[in-house]
């Protein structure tokens, strides 16, 4: 047992979980009172978010905070350990959160609040504090679940046949690819006889190497179809163009973010394997890369098409996850790219809206009739295909420094032709819906607020990167030189 | 024991691919449950299987006496029996929402949010 109780300002790693926890089961308790919803749920997730601020604050003074719960010693008691790609991630996905909550309020049917759309979403959040920020593969695994559960709530929740059918699919598939993990992590602890991530970057040292790599493509089989990487994607652009536009925003910010992230931090936690499994990553990663924005040419359906977008963007993603140069690059990356496809979704769901239609050939003539969509739509699409001084550039050049200075010319040379395909796909989508004639009238949009609000974040952090870059380095640093993190969790380097 | 077992866990996992590769949602979902069965089943094997005494402390020792069962694997096969169970009933539930939705459990004729014949984008600009 821990001979000491835990400090009291280390209770800040756990507190964006319970601070969601608590006000998911405050806000069933207070169902009946659906006024005070919305603004109760707002009020938690800027605590999240300042509590998150904080973290990333102490982390980038200090280095990684950890705790352990139940004054059980680590490796036994269950460790929650903060680095500073954690608190990133846990950061932008708080703020999306606020945005798509923002957006809510204007938008949600009284039916949607009934039925707990507000609860769901603080626990998806907390499922998702949760991911980013535990240090043992066990209670990650069950943070996906908490995560995977909320979220199927939130797909179905308006019951529609449309969202019935893309939740089936997505259910099945993603329910499938967390047993795939519990498999990997009981493999895991069969080998290495522990789950603590500080703990196993030491005992990996001592097992079967074979066995190991077998374990660590079983796991990036999993993370890969929570991510939607390539040959396992299908279920994306089934299921994240059905609920609501929020709630699109969310999961197509958020959730496959979690599988990139769970990707990244498991292969790091092994590195002789990640090199073992090296072009098999890599070949995946370029398949996806191209293969999202050519899909998103030749699609019809707005929001389908934004989830190919979407797609491609985790191709380079995972990059990360082949190379050990392109790290900063990928981590920085993954940041940005939270908000940016939260965004594209949330003003996607704008131009629906006042178009009455999903489908792009019948949509046009917005550009006379709304500057700020259209404003919002070409920075966003400048912003994924990284176009400078947008802020998906910056870590595009991270990226390609990183590549080519590891001299993986291929990657580079993909990297460069999935920007290009990602610009044509966005301004082929921006043509058919603005500059299109329309003949009907438009309809009135709800609130522009919170698009703005995360388009203004974007575009602000395009034109001023450092602190985005510097948290990168420092997380890509702590990722490749764990010392730091093993220490923070109280376990001998 | 443990090569039995593995052997057994081997033909849970085959015979869950197998039905979770079918078209029809009530096969797919059994097939689920058969997986979960099978990488429960697995956890309880990679902790090792032995014949030894609960693992309960002793009053005023520090450490199990003798040899004894290891008990973490029983805890994380039991929390994930709950989530997978958790999951099941959701599926199972939504399963059959789909069913009256969209009078189809066959996955073929369930195309509401992939269309079938998807028309061509145009192709100028």
């Amino acid at each position: 047992m821990a001979t000491h109780a835990t400090p009291l300002a280390d209770w800040l790693v756990i507190l964006p979980v319970l601070l969601c926890l608590g006000g998911g089961a405050l806000l069933l308790v207070l169902r009946r009172a659906p006024a005070w919803q919305p603004w109760l749920c707002l009020a938690i997730l800027f605590g999240v978010l300042a509590v998150d601020g904080l973290l990333l604050a102490r982390i980038l003074a200090s280095g990684p905070v950890s705790m352990t719960m139940g004054r059980w010693l680590p490796p036994f008691g269950i460790s929650f350990t903060a680095d500073a790609m954690g608190v990133l991630f846990a950061t932008m996905s708080a703020l999306v959160a606020v945005a798509v909550v923002l957006s809510l309020l204007g938008e949600a049917p009284e039916s949607a609040v009934r039925d707990g759309v507000y609860p769901l979403l603080l626990l998806l959040m907390a499922g998702v504090g949760g991911a980013f920020l535990t240090g043992d593969l066990f209670n990650l695994y069950v943070w996906f679940e908490v995560m995977l559960i909320a979220s199927f709530g939130l797909v179905v929740l308006a019951g529609n046949p449309l969202q019935l059918d893309a939740a089936v699919k997505y259910g099945i598939v993603n329910l499938v690819a967390t047993t795939l993990f519990l498999m990997a992590l009981g493999l895991l602890y069969g080998a290495l006889g522990t789950l603590n991530m500080a703990d196993i970057i030491g005992a990996a040292g001592k097992a079967d190497r074979l066995v190991l790599t077998v374990i660590a493509g079983l796991f990036a089989l999993a993370f890969a179809i929570k991510a939607a990487v390539f040959p396992v994607n299908a279920w994306l652009p089934a299921s994240y163009h059905t609920p609501p536009a929020p709630i699109s925003a969310l999961l197509g910010g958020v959730l496959t973010k979690v599988g990139v992230y769970a990707l990244l931090r498991v292969l790091a936690l092994l590195p002789t394997e990640r090199a073992m499994l090296s072009p098999a990553i890599t070949a995946v990663a370029i398949a996806t890369m191209l293969l999202g924005p050519l899909s998103a040419i030749a699609e019809t359906n707005l929001r389908r098409a934004v989830g190919f977008l979407l797609i491609g963007g985790i191709g380079i993603a995972i990059t990360g996850a082949a190379t050990a140069g392109a790290v900063p690059g990928a981590i920085v990356y993954v940041g940005q790219s939270i908000l940016v496809m939260a965004a594209l979704y949330l003003v996607a769901g704008l131009i629906e809206r006042a178009t009455g239609t999903t489908d792009t050939r019948e949509m046009g003539g917005l550009y006379a009739a709304s500057s700020r969509l259209s404003i919002m739509f070409f920075a966003l699409v400048l912003a994924i295909a990284g176009v400078p001084p947008f802020l998906g550039f910056w870590p595009k050049l991270l990226l390609l420094q990183g590549l080519i200075g590891a001299g993986d010319w291929l990657l580079a040379l993909s990297l460069l032709l999935s920007s290009l395909l990602t610009l044509i796909a966005g301004a082929r989508l921006w043509s058919f819906v603005f500059w299109h004639p329309r003949h009907a009238p438009l309809l009135r949009p709800p609130s522009y607020a919170p698009a703005i609000l995360l388009v203004g974040t974007v575009l602000l952090l395009g034109v001023a990167p450092n602190l985005l870059i510097g948290i990168g380095m420092v997380a890509a640093h702590d990722l490749a030189d764990p010392a730091r993190y093993v220490v923070a969790v109280g376990l001998a380097p | 024991m443990e090569a039995a077992l593995s052997l057994l866990v081997g033909l849970f996992v085959a015979s869950a691919i197998y039905l979770i590769l079918s078209r029809a949602l009530v096969r797919v979902l059994l097939g689920i449950v058969l997986l979960g069965n099978g990488v429960n089943l697995l956890i309880f094997v990679a902790g090792r299987l032995t014949r030894g005494a609960p693992p309960i402390v002793p009053k005023g020792a520090n450490v199990p006496a003798g040899a004894f069962a290891n008990p973490l694997p029983q805890a994380l096969i039991l929390t994930a029996i709950v989530i997978g169970f958790a999951l099941f009933a959701f599926l199972a539930v939504l399963a059959f929402r789909a069913y009256q939705a969209m009078d189809a459990d066959d996955t073929d004729h369930m195309r509401l949010a992939e269309p079938e014949a998807q028309p061509q984008p145009p192709l100028e600009y």
